[in-house]
Formats: structure tokens, sequence, C-alpha cells
């Protein structure tokens, strides 16, 4: 089936009916703006994602328009000030847009998540008031794409050991090395990129398409992710102007910095996914009739059920609690690495049962189940792998690092 | 150009509807509201006049105070500041009393609002409101565009289209395709926190009608599927069970 085909039979099937569950009335813990921040990514998603997310994810196939949307809806850097073009939403509302969005699909998340969080941010952060005003207008408004490399082929949970490297030549840096697995890579129009100085310290530097020597290869064949891009980034004697480095900070502290406020997303985000899950299992169970009664009769489709609801529930309590202390300036590493690990285990957790209770139906692409579990495959692994976060928190509890 | 769109706080189209109170009040308990679907439309295009023309949108409802949140979204969606008139909307003409004084009141060169609300579905605010003020009232408008200070529109009727003109102010009810409803920016949210939200006591109107108790609709019937290519079975259904032919 071609593309379009695709796109028209996935119009033509029932509307997006989804609505979230609220067995603990987390509600009454939001506040009104929070509420209609969600209802109105809710209904964004419905209108821009829902309708095309399966056409688009079934022909790999990256929406470029979808990129100037989210900077309309203000779904890119929603906690930047609004005097450089963001939100000046509080943690919360960011964590309920993360919500929402993942709730369509993961590979769209993420596509919001690295501009947020992983480039504006840090340039917000660490970045001079000149690269704040010419950058973060234009990636807020979605002119301006942008991706963040950290990771490089043999550096993925380690990334202090990176390789790539740049050199003061007095009056630019030249930039070499790659970067691997950079989520908007090959449609970036910027790249915030990690790389070690002469004295081996790590520094941001900004990378803009069209210097020479740089480019971003597609990385082909992924079973996952498939509406975001994914490609690397080569640097090949790339001449980067002095005042493209990032002052701010410098050491693994500042790309980790970026890492919590996404993986502070991505909590949030998991559990849209799991929400959406459930909500289409809920929904099946009590259409679908085997044994002449609804499936959603029978005590083992109940258990997963319950077991879905009750998972859902305590994450929604993890982050709600976890967006006050963001709020509050006091959440910290190993607290935000528990809430990602576990939300996005519970996410993978429920996509299976969910694809389950669908029987056959769930693995095609008239629902969003399988969709949903094959995404969630790279969110465990990216951000922080499962394991990585586990001896985060267990680093914390102990004081003893078990990484190497 | 002043414009004000008058909107109605209704329950979410999906909500469940269930009565209290020996059947004569709505059970608002579990209830979501959003701004009148029509009344969207609306809002919509008057944030659109306004873009183009320059001027101020003021949304206007009456409602007691937990209104606020969907007077909120509509300050969000780009009106400049809000009316409530803090009043329970008892019927149509008392709504429409409210709506008049608060026009009276103001400089208002259009006054737009739903062709009606999806609660009660009187659909008669609109012309209520022209009567009271002697000014012209049209619905269901579904096209509107502003020259100078004349409209021209276009509406649905009775086997046709019509097409009209008509000089500023006046009342329209509107319906889609008059615009696309808008969703909420996050600037726009931002902004609206700082939009002024008047509050003010009604006037004193009379109330001439009362609920005496409300009903549900009969449940669905359940439905039987019939394979296309079984013609004789469905018309043997519709001649011995439904006795229709
Ligand atoms: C779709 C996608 C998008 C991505 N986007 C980005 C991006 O935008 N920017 C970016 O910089 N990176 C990105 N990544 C990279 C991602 O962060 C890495 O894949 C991740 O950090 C894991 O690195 P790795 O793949 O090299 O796996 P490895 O580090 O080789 O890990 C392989 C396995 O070994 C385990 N392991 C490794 N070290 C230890 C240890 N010390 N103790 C116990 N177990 C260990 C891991 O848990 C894992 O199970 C993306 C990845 C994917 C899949």
């Amino acid at each position: 089936m071609s593309q379009e085909e695709l796109i028209a039979v996935r119009k033509s099937q029932k509307q997006d009916l989804f609505e979230s569950p609220d067995f603990y009335a987390i509600d009454d813990l939001l506040e009104e703006e929070h509420k209609l921040v969600r209802s109105s990514l809710r209904d964004f998603v419905k209108k821009e994602i829902s309708p095309s997310i399966e056409g688009w994810a079934q022909n790999n196939h990256f929406p470029s328009e979808i990129v100037k949307k989210f900077g309309e809806v203000g779904a890119f850097g929603p906690t930047v000030p609004e005097e450089y073009g963001g939100g000046g939403l509080d943690y919360i509302s960011y964590g309920l847009i993360m919500q929402e969005i993942e709730r369509g699909d993961s590979g769209m998340r993420s596509t919001a998540s690295v501009q947020g969080s992983l480039v504006m941010y840090p340039i917000y952060k660490y970045g001079t008031e000149e690269q704040k005003r010419k950058f973060l207008p234009a990636l807020a408004n979605g002119d301006m794409l942008g991706c963040f490399g950290l990771t490089e082929p043999d550096h993925g949970s380690n990334p202090g050991g990176m390789v790539t490297n740049f050199k003061d030549k007095g009056d630019h840096y030249l930039l070499n090395g790659a970067k691997m697995w950079i989520s908007n890579a090959p449609e970036a129009d910027i790249a915030v990129v990690w790389a070690k100085n002469e004295e081996g310290r790590i520094h941001g530097l900004i990378v803009e398409r069209g210097m020479e020597g740089f480019s971003t290869p597609t990385t082909h064949g992924k079973w996952s992710l498939r509406a975001s891009c994914t490609g690397e980034l080569v640097f090949d004697n790339v001449k980067v102007p002095k005042e493209n480095l990032l002052p701010g900070r410098s050491g693994l502290g500042a790309p980790l910095s970026c890492l919590d406020s996404a993986r502070y997303g991505i909590a949030w985000g998991a559990l849209g996914a799991a929400m959406d899950c459930y909500d289409s299992a809920k929904r099946y169970a009590l259409e679908r009739k085997q044994f002449g009664k609804p499936i959603g009769s029978f005590q083992l489709v109940q258990k997963k059920l319950a077991e879905m609801l009750t998972e859902i529930t305590k994450g929604q309590l993890v982050n709600w609690r976890l967006g006050k202390l963001m709020n509050e300036g006091k959440a910290t590493t190993a607290q935000i690495s528990l809430a990602k690990r576990n939300n996005v285990e519970v996410a993978l957790n429920i996509a299976r049962e969910a694809r389950q209770i669908h029987g056959g139906m769930g693995i095609t692409g008239e629902y969003p189940i399988m969709r949903h579990m094959a995404n969630l495959e790279s969110v465990v692994t990216y951000e922080g792998t499962h394991d990585i976060h586990l001896l985060i928190l267990g680093m914390d509890i102990t004081g003893i690092p078990a990484f190497e | 150009m002043n414009i004000l769109v008058c909107i109605t706080h209704v329950p979410d189209t999906t909500s469940r509807i269930s009565f209290t109170d020996n059947n004569t009040k709505f059970d608002t308990s579990g209830v979501q509201f959003i701004i009148g679907p029509y009344d969207d439309y609306a809002l919509a295009r008057a944030v659109e006049l306004k873009e183009a023309n320059g001027g101020e949108v003021t949304v206007l409802n009456v409602g007691p105070a937990d209104t606020e949140p969907t007077i909120r979204k509509a300050l969000a969606i780009g009106a400049d500041k809000a009316i409530r008139v803090n009043a329970e909307p008892v019927d149509s003409f008392y709504v429409a009393q409210q709506i008049a004084a608060v026009i009276k009141n103001g400089n208002y060169d259009l006054i737009l609002m739903g062709r009606e609300s999806i609660d009660f579905n009187g659909g008669m605010v609109h012309g209520m409101v022209g009567e009271l003020l002697n000014l012209p009232a049209f619905s269901p408008v579904m096209k509107l565009e502003i020259e100078g200070d004349t409209a021209k529109m276009s509406r649905e009727i009775e086997g046709g289209k019509e097409f009209i003109e008509a000089k500023l102010p006046f009342i329209a009810g509107c319906q889609e395709p008059i615009a696309e409803w808008k969703i909420p920016n996050m600037r726009g949210i931002m902004s609206a926190r700082k939009k002024p939200l008047e509050v003010i006591e009604p006037t004193d109107s009379v109330k001439n009608t009362e609920v005496s108790s409300y009903e549900l609709p009969p449940a669905k019937g359940d439905v039987k599927m019939i394979s296309k290519d079984n013609v004789e079975e469905l018309v043997k259904l519709l001649k011995e069970e439904a006795k229709v032919l």
C-alpha cells in the first residue's frame, strides 16, 4: 500500500476516542491551567497526529511539517521563559504536554523532547545572551529543528569515554569525530554537540547545517520510533566559530543535566503511551465477544486490566510529586531516574498485556498497541538504559558506583 | 471593531447524562465542561476577524463561578477580556435579558454566539436578544465576512442557501463552517492568566420557566447485522420483526 493509501485507510477508521484514566482523582491535585494545557495538547494530538501516525510509522516517514505545528501549539521548550519564545510554564504543564504527545506516539514526543530539553535547555542554561537570542525563538516556534549529539558508536552508556574532540585554532575550533543514534539529526538545522577539548574536558558546541565537513546520514532499518528520524552526526574537520561554544558549563555534568530534564519528560510521556494502550484494551475488552460474552468478563482479562490501571495510577502519583519537586528545584538525578525507569517499564509491560487483549488485531496498525510497544523499546534504551538507571539508584542507595 | 462573543459552559459531548433531585436537576458530578461547540465556532471567527481588522474581542458568559475555567479557555484561544454575569442561566429568556443588559452598557459592533447551546438546545437566545435591543439577528450563520460597516453572510435555509448583507451592529448565531475551532496554544494559556475577567451581578429579570422533570431517551435497541447479499433475510426481518413493511 502506498503511503497515501495507508493514511487514507487510517483516516477512514474510527475516531481517536482516547480518555485518560484518573482512578485516584489526581486531577484534583492539578490547577485549572494544567488541565487546560492537557486538553489543548490532547485536542492537538487528535487533530494533527492520530489521523496520520499509523501511516507515518508504517512508512518510516518523519512528517517534517509537524515541527512548525509543534512550534505553534507551544510544545517546544514550554518551560523556557517567554522572552526567549518559550511558554514560561511550570514542570507539571511540561510533563502533561509530553504525556499527551507520547500518548499519540513516542517518536513524536522524542522530536519535542529533544528540541525542548536537549537543545533549547542547554542553550538557555549554558549559552550566551547572543546564542539565546539567535536560536531560542526560532527553535521555540518551529522555524528551526535541533538535535543533541552525545552518544557515539563506541560510547553509549559510557558517554564520558567519548572521542569526538575539538582543537583551538585561534579564530575557530576544529571539530572531529562522529555521533550515532541522534534523534532529529537528518532534518536538523543545528546540533548541540558534546566534545572534548585538548585537555579532555567536555564542552557543548552549536554546529550549524551547512558548515563544511558536517553531515548527518540517516539511520535505516529501525523497527521502533519509525515516525521519528534518527541519524549520525559526522564531523570531518568542521570549523566551528568560537562564538558557538556554550560557555556556561563544562564537564560530563553539563550534558547529564540536560538528560535530567529530558528524562523527566519521558517519565510522563511513557505513561501517556501506557494510558493509550490501557484505554484501547479496555474498550476492546468490552466490545469483543468470545464464548458469547465480552472478553472483559473473563477473569484473566480483568486481571490484566486491573494491573494496568494499578501501575498507571502509581506512575501518575510519581509524576505529579516529581513535578512538584522539579518546580521547587529540588528533584535529584536519582529521583528523576527512578521515574524514568519505572514508568517506561510499566508502559512496556502494559503495551505487551494490551497487545494480548487485542488478540490478532493487536499486531496490526488498526490499533496503536504494536506501535507503542515497538516504540517503547527505544524509550527503555535511550536517555539511560533500564539497567543503567538501576545502577544510578543503586549508587544513590549505597554510595558506591557500580558502573565500572 | 469590538466584538462580543457569548459562550455557554456545557457538558462535553461524550458525557454520561443523569439527573438528581427527583429528575429535576442535571447531575454535574464527574462531568467535563467545555465551551459550547457552536459558540466555539463563533469565538474562532471573532478572533480571526480581530486578527484581520484589529479591535477587541470580549467573551461573555452568564453563569456561576465554576464556569470560569471555560471562560479562561476562551481567553487562551484569543479573546482579550471577559465578563461573567454571576447568575444561573435558568432559561433562554433570562439569559437573553442578561446579555441584552451587557450589550446596552458596552459598545459592540458585532455580537456573535452559537446557533444553539448543546445542553438544552433552545436556539432562541440570539433572536430574543435582537428583539430586546431592536437589532437584527441571524441564525444559523455559516459564513461571515466584514467590509467596513457591512457584513456579508450566508445561512442555510430549508432547501437552499440564503445570502445576506447587513449593517453592523447585529446578532449572529453561528455554526460551522464559519471558522475552524482553535486549539489554545501554550503562549495563549500563559497570557490568559493576565487578561481581565470582570464579574457583574445580574439585572432584575423575569424567570418564566420551571422544569418539572427530565427524562432520558429510551435505550437503543439491539442491532442485527445482515450480510450485504442477503436481501431476502432483510426484507423478512423488516416485515416480521420490525413490522415496518
Ligand atoms: C531511537 C534512538 C534515539 C536516540 N537518540 C539519541 C539522541 O538524540 N542523542 C544521543 O546522544 N543519543 C541518542 N540515543 C542513544 C542512546 O542514548 C543509547 O543507545 C543508550 O545510551 C545506550 O547506549 P548503547 O546503545 O551504546 O548501548 P550500550 O551502552 O552498549 O549498552 C548495551 C547494554 O549493556 C548494558 N550496559 C552497559 N554498561 C553497563 C554497565 N556498566 N553495567 C550494566 N549494564 C551495562 C546496557 O544497559 C545495555 O543493556 C538514541 C537511541 C535510540 C535507540
